[in-house]
């Protein structure tokens, strides 16, 4: 019995260190999955909170993109194949237009979308 | 009788890029001697030396190969703008032609036959000495390099009457950008030339932000202007962004051309980029070309380069006006 309470008493010492170090953790950021195929960015708008960290995770379904925002630090390409990870935390409210800055084909001049801070 | 200047005062002199005008002034009695023509032309050959008059003609965005909504009437205004220069009173020097040539096609075979029709379009323009740069239809999804198996090098210099004309690639990267080794390349370029040289820099994208989120921009074209900005007489003429836009920055006129196939709005007044609508009242509204002369300024090296900006007309012919002038047979 003595040997039941002692381990007891550190489980119990070890949940008192390790709880508030748990509750510190920082929140992972949500991913937003984004998908760029000739000539559109899909989903066409997105919207994020202000003041917390995303993931924008970006995959190509045919040709390297581009993926540019000076505004929100987005400054990134987008090759096929793989995912391309960009976190960002928006820090200013407003609509921002994220175009394809590599060229892609005849459509390219108009491929964007729309990222909304609130 | 004055002395003549002896060789090594001359050496002194030149090496501080002191300008014909200023050798005048320095060694009359020199100037006035034989010696002085074969000086000159070392000089003009080594910095650019004494500008003469000439015009040249800016043409821009042609898109060959590009039939829709914003232009039903393919290559008629390239057409028609030949025309124009070829009837010009006095034939230009020469003419720049600032990309997007072609309209992209993901068929090489379409590519290449697009790239052709620019040819053979553009080879009726009576004036020889063209000089041109890809869009990022051209060049943007092959790094260039079936605009260089057609057309040559995509980034070069060359001089023509006290002027130097740059032309600068910021296509065929894919981004919009010039990219370090051509910075590089324009440095050493420049080096040799005093700051009043007259500079022309012939591109397709702004070198500036201009609307980035139109993609009316160059990433590194602040690097661009930083080799560019000793130099006190600066013009880039662009295109790309399909509408007139003229900006001063400094020393730096930036000069963007119409297009020979569609318009764009002013991006202060609309939201989204969208070409203006067709009028087939008014087929070629919006469209044009820019006829420049250079001519000596007020400072011995120094140069103006004057602009005029012709919007396309249709022939007259009576009884038809509009589009339906457009289907008549071309008589070119």
């Amino acid at each position: 019995m003595g040997l039941t309470l002692h381990r007891s008493l550190a489980v119990a010492a070890a949940l008192a260190v390790l709880a508030p170090l748990a509750a510190a953790r920082p929140e992972e950021p949500a991913v937003v999955e984004i998908t760029a195929k000739r000539f559109q960015f899909t989903p066409s708008e997105v919207t994020l909170e202000r003041g917390k960290p995303v993931v924008l995770r970006l995959h190509s379904e045919d040709v390297t993109h581009g993926f540019y925002m000076k505004a929100l630090g987005i400054d990134t390409v987008i090759p096929p194949g793989r995912n391309t990870d960009v976190a960002i935390t928006p820090q200013q409210p407003g609509r921002y237009m994220v175009i394809c800055d590599h060229f892609c084909g005849a459509g390219h001049g108009n491929m964007h979308m729309d990222i909304v801070v609130k | 009788m004055a002395k003549p200047i002896d060789r090594r005062t001359f050496l002194r002199i030149a090496s501080v890029s002191l300008g014909i005008g200023a050798l005048h002034r320095v060694a009359p009695a020199w100037a006035a001697s034989g010696a002085s023509d074969d000086t000159s032309r070392r000089l003009k050959s080594r910095n650019g030396e004494a500008v003469t008059p000439f015009t040249f003609v800016q043409l821009s965005d042609m898109h060959v190969g590009f039939s829709g909504p914003p232009n039903p009437t393919g290559t008629r205004a390239f057409e028609r703008a030949v025309e124009i220069v070829n009837a010009l009173p006095k034939a230009p020097d020469l003419i720049l032609f600032t990309g997007d040539l072609t309209h992209d096609s993901e068929d090489q075979n379409e590519r290449t036959a697009r790239m052709q029709r620019f040819l053979e379009i553009s080879g009726r323009l009576k004036v020889k000495t063209r000089r041109l740069v890809p869009g990022e239809h051209d060049a943007g999804l092959d790094g260039g390099a079936l605009f260089r198996e057609h057309f040559g090098n995509s980034s070069y210099a060359f001089d023509h009457k006290g002027v130097h004309f740059v032309a600068l690639d910021n296509v065929s990267r894919a981004l919009p950008e010039v990219g370090p080794e051509q910075i590089a390349w324009l440095q050493k370029d420049l080096a040799r030339f005093p700051p009043t040289a007259p500079i022309v820099v012939f591109t397709h994208r702004p070198l500036f932000d201009l609307k980035p989120e139109w993609e009316w921009f160059t990433r590194d074209g602040d690097q661009v202007m930083n080799v560019l900005a000793p130099f006190e007489n600066v013009t880039v003429l662009y295109g790309h962004i399909h509408r007139e836009d003229i900006q001063q920055s400094g020393h730096v006129r930036h000069c963007a051309a119409r297009s020979l196939a569609w318009a764009f709005p002013d991006p202060a007044q609309v939201a989204e980029k969208k070409p203006l609508a067709f009028d087939p009242g008014r087929p070629f509204a919006n469209l044009g070309l820019r006829t420049l002369k250079a001519a000596p300024g007020a400072h011995p090296r120094a140069a103006t380069i004057a602009m005029d900006e012709v919007e396309l007309t249709l022939r007259e012919h009576s009884g038809t006006d509009g589009i339906a002038q457009l289907l008549r047979p071309s008589t070119l």
